[in-house]
């Protein structure tokens, strides 16, 4: 078929129109990454793009900004925190919901509708609103600023969204399944292991990464819950406190801000496949 | 499935303790303590709301909270519409997408980071570092402060931020909808003679209309409680404010858990109309069930 100069025209429209705003989308985050690798006197005195005038004058770049974050800001230890915080706040809450949500997609008890309703209308409340509250009780128990303190509130805050995706997925698996397993004389924590969790891995793993990229990149509730404390501090709050006392080091900050970025552009690049498929399958049917 | 009374209970359980803890207890709190003064023992009864309702920072966080809604909300789901129903039609897909979505996998510390590179403002004989105004005295303007001039353009700068981070989400959602459409409804649009433009509206668009209106409803009732965007760039200042912010700084700059409370239960009553119709939503996907 031989194409129309108008379809030409609109076609080529259509590429251009979707370069330049993917170059817009990610020309700040360029800026920051080659300001990271400038030295720290010229941060101040001149644009990043200056270096693209002679981008392969490797004489203008250097890694002695990720040296002073990594080995002298206390990144490590912070890194180290983070992950320490995010892993158990990732997994714990996945299997609550995951549980929550099975027993509300496939068990019939009184008040099921109403009651998964409420738990998704919890979406609602601010999250600041429960700060004071709960820390007068972690207060009193001496839980504040530990991790299984702030385990548990990141799994009870992510709970009302993962429930409702997970019941989305949950609840669209084919009922023969259920009933076969049942006949096979399947118990129901048997059914929930051997048939749910393999059948949902798409679902799991996209409310995995909502739920990691969330906590890992959390300042707020690592700042209420665990205080300021360097030794439990995470890695956001690493980087908030250097905006704090090294504001004018700006040099500093952008590369401090690459570290912390790192690991969840790994995690999403190795998990993207299952993150489409995953909402696709699950609560939105279009 | 015959199962003793328990057992729902069983696996419920964990997770309404969790939530009756973290989130439903503390609202019922919230409440009580709107009602009480700044240390939380004497009854002031409507004392806090007055004061959230006539203080002029309140209104204009008010204002601010409406700016956001309305833009952000706007911007988020269309270009998310956008880039879902164009990208279908070029190769690279993948790879634009990927570039819309990586904000979403920053941290908000990061993104302020970036942000600050791009509206950083130096006097007009000093280079300038920040991107948009290289660019503004490139083509010989005057340089713009972009974060203080009040109250639209720093406003709409923040905003630009959180449309930058949550367009991704958007996209995201949208494209999985939009894949799930036959493809023979648009072809036989096409065939039909109806225009690229025609077959999006009457074809597409109502194919999709029950995603958009999750999307729609999600960013609404995420923007309301935007807080960190503000909190990183500007903590406020400058005819800023937001709601959320103002309620962290009575919270921790001043202790005062009386007002603060009041406005998290304002806010909670601005966002309740929004869940109202998810859960009306819900129902009727339900019932078709």
């Amino acid at each position: 078929m031989k194409k129309r100069p108008i379809a030409y025209v609109s076609r080529s429209t259509l590429h251009v129109l979707l370069i330049v705003l993917a170059i817009v989308w990610i020309l700040p985050t360029v800026g920051l990454l080659i300001t990271s690798f400038r030295p720290p006197e010229v941060v101040g005195d001149t644009g990043w793009w200056t270096v693209l005038v002679h981008p392969f004058n490797f004489t203008q770049y250097t890694l002695e900004n990720y040296r002073s974050v990594i080995f002298e800001g206390g990144m490590g230890r912070a890194f180290l925190n983070s992950l320490f915080i995010t892993v158990p706040a990732t997994l714990l809450p996945i299997l609550l919901a995951g549980l929550a949500a099975y027993s509300f997609a496939w068990m019939r008890f009184r008040g099921r509708n109403m009651l998964f309703m409420m738990v998704v209308g919890l979406m609602v409340i601010p999250l600041q609103m429960t700060f004071i509250p709960i820390l007068s009780i972690f207060a009193k128990l001496r839980v504040a600023g530990t991790f299984p303190a702030i385990w548990l509130a990141h799994a009870g805050y992510g709970m009302p969204l993962m429930v409702y995706l997970l019941h989305g997925f949950i609840a669209g698996l084919p009922r023969d399944i259920f009933d076969s397993a049942a006949i096979d004389g399947a118990s129901s924590i048997t059914t929930f292991f051997r048939i749910v969790v393999p059948l949902s891995v798409p679902a799991i793993a996209s409310v995995a990464i909502f739920q990691f990229l969330w906590v890992w990149n959390d300042l707020l509730v690592a700042l209420i819950y665990l205080g300021g404390s360097p030794n439990v501090g995470p890695v956001t709050l690493r980087v908030a406190n250097l905006v704090g006392s090294r504001g004018q080091d700006w040099e500093v900050l952008t590369a401090a801000a690459f570290v912390s970025m790192a690991l969840p552009l790994v995690v999403f690049f190795s998990l993207q496949r299952y993150f489409v498929r995953g909402i696709l399958a699950g609560s939105v049917k279009g | 499935m015959p199962t003793r009374r328990w057992v729902p209970w069983a696996y419920a359980g964990p997770a309404l303790l969790l939530l009756a803890f973290f989130l439903v207890y503390p609202a019922i709190d919230t409440i009580r303590l709107s009602f009480l003064d700044r240390g939380g023992d004497v009854f002031v009864g409507l004392e806090n709301y007055a004061y959230v309702f006539t203080n002029s920072t309140m209104l204009t966080a008010f204002r601010n909270n409406a700016l956001w809604v309305g833009v952000f909300t706007l911007f988020t789901v269309s270009f998310g519409l956008l880039f879902a129903v164009l990208l279908d039609r070029v190769r690279y897909e993948r790879i634009i997408k990927s570039i819309v979505f990586i904000p979403m996998a920053i941290s908000m510390v990061g993104a302020g980071t970036i942000w600050k590179f791009v509206y950083a403002y130096r006097p007009a004989s000093a280079s300038q570092i920040g991107l948009l105004n290289a660019i503004i005295v490139g083509l010989g303007g005057e340089p713009v402060g972009w974060l203080i001039e009040r109250p639209w353009v720093n406003n709409f700068c923040l905003i630009i931020v959180g449309i930058w981070m949550w367009t991704g989400f958007c996209m995201v959602v949208l494209s999985a909808a939009y894949k799930n459409i036959p493809r023979q409804l648009l072809e036989a649009a096409r065939i039909d003679g109806a225009t690229e433009w025609q077959a999006f509206w009457r074809v597409i668009f109502p194919l999709l209309r029950p995603t958009v209106a999750v999307v729609t409803t999600t960013m609404i009732v995420f923007v309301l409680k935007i807080f960190d965007i503000v909190y990183v760039m500007t903590n406020g200042n400058f005819s800023t404010e937001v709601l959320a912010n103002r309620m962290y700084k009575e919270q921790f700059s001043f202790s005062n858990y009386g007002l603060a409370s009041a406005i998290a239960v304002v806010l909670l009553i601005l966002i309740i109309p929004m869940m109202i119709v998810n859960i009306r939503r819900f129902r009727r996907q339900e019932a078709m069930r």
